[in-house]
């Protein structure tokens, strides 16, 4: 089994800002990044994918899988504030978290779309908000 | 524990697979396929997994380890075009991941003569794409 990891970029903005909790607790709990107004970071997303190597000494087809990121998660997620401009945290927090979580569903969807055999398989995806924030699933 | 050397060295390669056509090719490999090559600055992570020897205190000499990856590799590799100058690509396609396995099996044999077990080598095309080996 070989991995390829593949790292793209987008600018975005959010608001970290429960809807179940006061102001006040926001506050506490989010600090700056509860700013009403929203703020930004130069995310770096990583995906990994896993398989063995074909016959053309491939684990999978780059420009399937920039295709496929492009397609379902950087068009969308590109100078956006996503709390405003995706759906999906219209009711979800959009942490780092959340945000890998989404890119995550989003590329399992459409994944057999962009890769219709057995393999490559998606195998992990990290977002870093920051050089010094990431998390990975 | 794993310990990890990083080395680098600079090449060109072409993916081109000989029995197909140029069309063929480029569907295949977009521009990696132009015949004249083009080049990067590789840049390849040995990682050796074990135990911390209880009086050295090191899992594997990093010497030693830094030494078998200059010979094995970055000597050979180095401003060569892969393609033409380094076996075995002028017969297997010099991809990612086919450099990856080719500098696994340049190390793996002499590692596990002594004993160490290699873990991983990462090989990095650009610092946006990169190849995890572990055969």
């Amino acid at each position: 089994m070989t991995r390829l990891t593949r790292r793209y970029r987008f600018s975005a903005s959010h608001r970290l800002h429960a809807r179940e909790l006061s102001e006040a607790e926001n506050l506490a709990l989010y600090g700056k990044c509860n700013n009403p107004h929203g703020h930004g970071h130069n995310y770096v997303l990583e995906v990994r994918v896993a398989g063995p190597v074909d016959e053309h000494g491939r684990v999978a087809d780059r420009a399937a899988l920039d295709r496929l990121v492009e397609g379902c998660v950087l068009g969308d997620f590109r100078h956006r504030n996503l709390n405003l401009d995706l759906p999906e945290f219209t009711s979800l927090v959009p942490t780092s978290e959340n945000v890998a979580l989404v890119i995550g569903r989003r590329l399992a969807a459409n994944w057999r779309q962009a890769f219709p055999a057995p393999w490559p398989a998606l195998d992990k995806i990290r977002v870093y908000e920051t050089k010094r924030n990431v998390v990975e699933q | 524990m794993l310990i990890t050397r990083r080395e680098e060295f600079s090449a060109s390669h072409a993916c081109l697979n000989p029995a197909l056509g140029p069309e063929e090719n480029r569907a295949l490999y977009g521009e990696d396929s132009n015949p004249n090559g083009h080049g990067h600055n590789y840049v390849v992570e040995v990682s050796i997994e074990g135990d911390p020897d209880p009086v050295s205190g090191m899992v594997f000499d990093l010497k030693r380890l830094k030494a078998l990856i200059r010979r094995e590799v970055i000597e050979p590799f180095d401003h060569r075009f892969l393609n033409r100058e380094v076996a075995p690509f002028d017969r297997v396609v010099p991809t990612t991941e086919n450099i990856a396995r080719e500098i696994w099996r340049r190390l793996e044999p002499e590692l596990a003569a002594a004993n160490a077990r290699l873990h991983r080598v990462r090989l990095y095309e650009t610092e946006d794409l990169y190849v995890d080996c572990f055969a």
